[in-house]
């Protein structure tokens, strides 16, 4: 007997039921098709959230109070205090700390913000001039303060792109004046927008920190004096990040006495973008398993239907095997088909996950669009995986229908 | 061709067991035309199934066209069937949803022959069918059906014909045209066929009558 023959009869079989074969198959299809658009959304998300932690800045490290929790990622930021503005100053040293090219120490809390008949809450930061470009920030009108105005408890304020649109919806913001607290500040610049959900990058105001610290909240250390939540550390190239946090730590540590613990704690981008990814790999393993579980159970309906099929067709086996069909042709005419059912569910299932990771393409979280990735090795597992699938779930079936008893299977009403 | 010695077929049914055949021999030569009769329960299914290599006997020794098959493996049994042997059914058992032409191509297809349509065409020919070749089983009346199965039977050149009860589901007129295609396809092939009837009058037209009952089976000599 050909191969062509075996595809030919299997085919044929297939036709014959066609409401029946495609039903099955949309099991495959359907499985399939979330495999592959769970698996890129997975990868997808994977991206745009790395791209948005690149987008906080470029080459940076955070010096957190509080002794490292695990996996280099904290509870709660700034539950410690005892972090100095002494401390930051110390960084910017060239000698003993080479690799870092600009410190900002920040200060946060969350007030609400007066303007006009219009209010918002939103997060108020305390920070030096070196913000802006520690986190790439740049201005949409006018200018950031100056170290003058930071030293001179100055009552400015920059506010962040959306809280400038709330409290001035008619534009020009600067040179209004807003309250905060029991502080009234001059707005003198908003930002540029940056997008991104993950921080709230324009939902913010930033005031001089020690106009911050003399008007806003006060946490101090245990020496009494004003604490930070954390400083920013630019370094100076990407190769030097592991150097420099060794520089930090150095310092830090002198000035904090060599304690058993460290008292803070030094977190890199990698180290964020690690971490980060290990937790959506883990989110997009989950999801495929999700979508793995309806491939099994469509693998299971085409089971269910070859076993049908094959009971519904007995008679149809015994007619070929009287007229000289051996086991093997009769094993391989099912196994084909329930094979033929799958492959092409997943083809199927293949190119509308391809669909549907299109649709979602393209929706845009600030500055980073979502890209939905479909890979290649993603395409060849799907693929392999429902052939597998119907030579899986079609080897019972067939099997039985090999093993009928040609004699029996020809009485068979 | 057919060289049946001591058949036995023993099937188990609970605890006890049920000798359907008890010690069958039978010869049949080539270009002969058999008849095998016996009531319902007689063993004459059980006998035609060996006959038609479906079934190995219990004990005995069958040899067809001088090849031993009493002990073949299920394949090798398969492979037998569609070398040696033709089958026409009572109930037809054509393939539902096949052209009659493609029907007739089963046995080849498992052959692994080439020129199956050619081969097919001369089949339906050969049983004045040529022109309904495309149409379904479903299509066919039960004259056109027995005679596909017939062509069917023919188209790979068995040596024994095997028909069971070919008429039991046919007019007597249509069945009267199927028994003249058997008598010819006899005559001018030299086809040797065995029918198994439970109708004296169609055993008539058979050279060789065998009544079997109880499982034991012999021969009827003279006319009637």
């Amino acid at each position: 007997m050909r191969a062509s023959d075996v595809l030919l009869i299997a085919l044929r079989g297939l036709a014959a039921h066609r409401l029946r074969s495609s039903l099955t198959m949309l099991g495959i299809v359907i499985g399939v098709a979330s495999v592959i658009s769970l698996l890129a959304l997975g990868s997808g998300a994977q991206q745009m959230v790395a791209g948005q932690i690149q987008g906080l800045g470029s080459n940076l490290l955070w010096v957190y109070p509080g002794p490292p929790t695990q996996m280099g990622m904290r509870g709660l930021v700034g539950t410690g205090s005892n972090l100095t503005l002494e401390d930051a100053r110390a960084l910017m040293d060239p000698d003993r700390a080479p690799s870092v090219v600009a410190v900002s120490p920040q200060v946060n809390t969350t007030a609400p913000v007066v303007a006009g008949g219009l209010n918002t809450t939103t997060s108020i930061r305390g920070v030096t001039p070196e913000y802006v470009q520690v986190r790439n920030y740049s201005l949409a009108e006018g200018d950031f303060f100056t170290p003058q105005q930071e030293e001179s408890r100055a009552r400015v304020a920059v506010l962040g792109n959306q809280v400038a649109q709330t409290l001035f919806p008619d534009g020009d913001a600067v040179e209004q004046w807003l309250r905060v607290g029991p502080l009234r500040l001059r707005v003198i610049g908003v930002l540029e927008s940056k997008g991104g959900a993950m921080g709230m990058e324009d939902d913010l105001v930033l005031v001089p920190i020690t106009t911050f610290q003399a008007g806003l909240a006060r946490q101090t250390t245990a020496g009494g004096e004003f604490s930070l939540q954390v400083i920013t550390v630019q370094v100076a190239d990407g190769k030097l990040v592991e150097q420099a946090k060794e520089e930090v730590r150095a310092i830090l540590q002198d000035r904090h006495g060599s304690s058993e613990e460290e008292d803070f704690s030094i977190i890199s981008q990698e180290d964020v973008l690690q971490t980060v990814g290990q937790v959506m790999g883990i989110f997009t393993l989950f999801l495929g398993a999700i979508a793995g579980i309806s491939l099994l159970v469509g693998g299971i309906g085409i089971m269910n239907i070859m076993l049908v099929s094959v009971t519904e067709r007995t008679r149809e086996i015994g007619i070929r095997k009287a007229v000289g069909a051996r086991r093997r042709h009769i094993m391989l005419q099912f196994l084909l088909e329930a094979t033929f059912l799958s492959l092409a569910g997943g083809i199927i299932g293949i190119l509308l996950g391809m669909g549907l990771s299109g649709l979602v393409s393209g929706i845009r979280m600030g500055e980073v669009a979502l890209q939905p990735a479909v890979t290649l090795p993603v395409v060849l597992l799907a693929f392999f995986l429902s052939a597998a699938i119907g030579i899986f779930f079609g080897f019972y079936p067939a099997s039985r229908a090999a093993r009928l008893d040609p004699i029996q299977a020809l009485r068979y009403e | 061709m057919i060289e049946m010695e001591g058949i036995t077929k023993a099937y188990h049914l609970g605890r006890g067991e049920v000798l359907a055949l008890q010690g069958v021999s039978l010869r049949v030569e080539r270009g002969e035309m058999a008849a095998i009769m016996g009531p319902s329960g007689s063993g004459k299914s059980t006998l035609m199934n060996i006959i038609g290599c479906l079934d190995r006997p219990t004990s005995g020794n069958y040899r067809l066209e001088g090849e031993e098959v009493s002990r073949l493996s299920d394949d090798a049994l398969a492979s037998v069937r569609n070398r040696k042997l033709g089958f026409v059914f009572q109930t037809y058992n054509l393939l539902p949803r096949t052209s009659a032409l493609s029907n007739i191509e089963l046995p080849l297809i498992y052959a692994g022959k080439g020129g199956r349509r050619g081969l097919a065409w001369e089949a339906l020919k050969k049983v004045g069918l040529a022109q309904r070749a495309h149409h379904r089983p479903s299509e066919l009346s039960g004259g056109e059906q027995q005679r596909v199965a017939i062509a069917r039977a023919l188209v790979n050149r068995p040596s024994l014909l095997l028909a069971d009860e070919p008429t039991g589901n046919l007019d007597s007129r249509t069945g009267e045209d199927i028994l003249k295609l058997f008598e010819d396809l006899h005559r001018k092939e030299g086809l040797t066929i065995v029918l198994v009837t439970h109708e004296r009058d169609i055993a008539l037209r058979a050279q060789r009558r065998f009544f079997i009952r109880d499982g034991i089976l012999r021969e009827e000599k003279g006319e009637g």
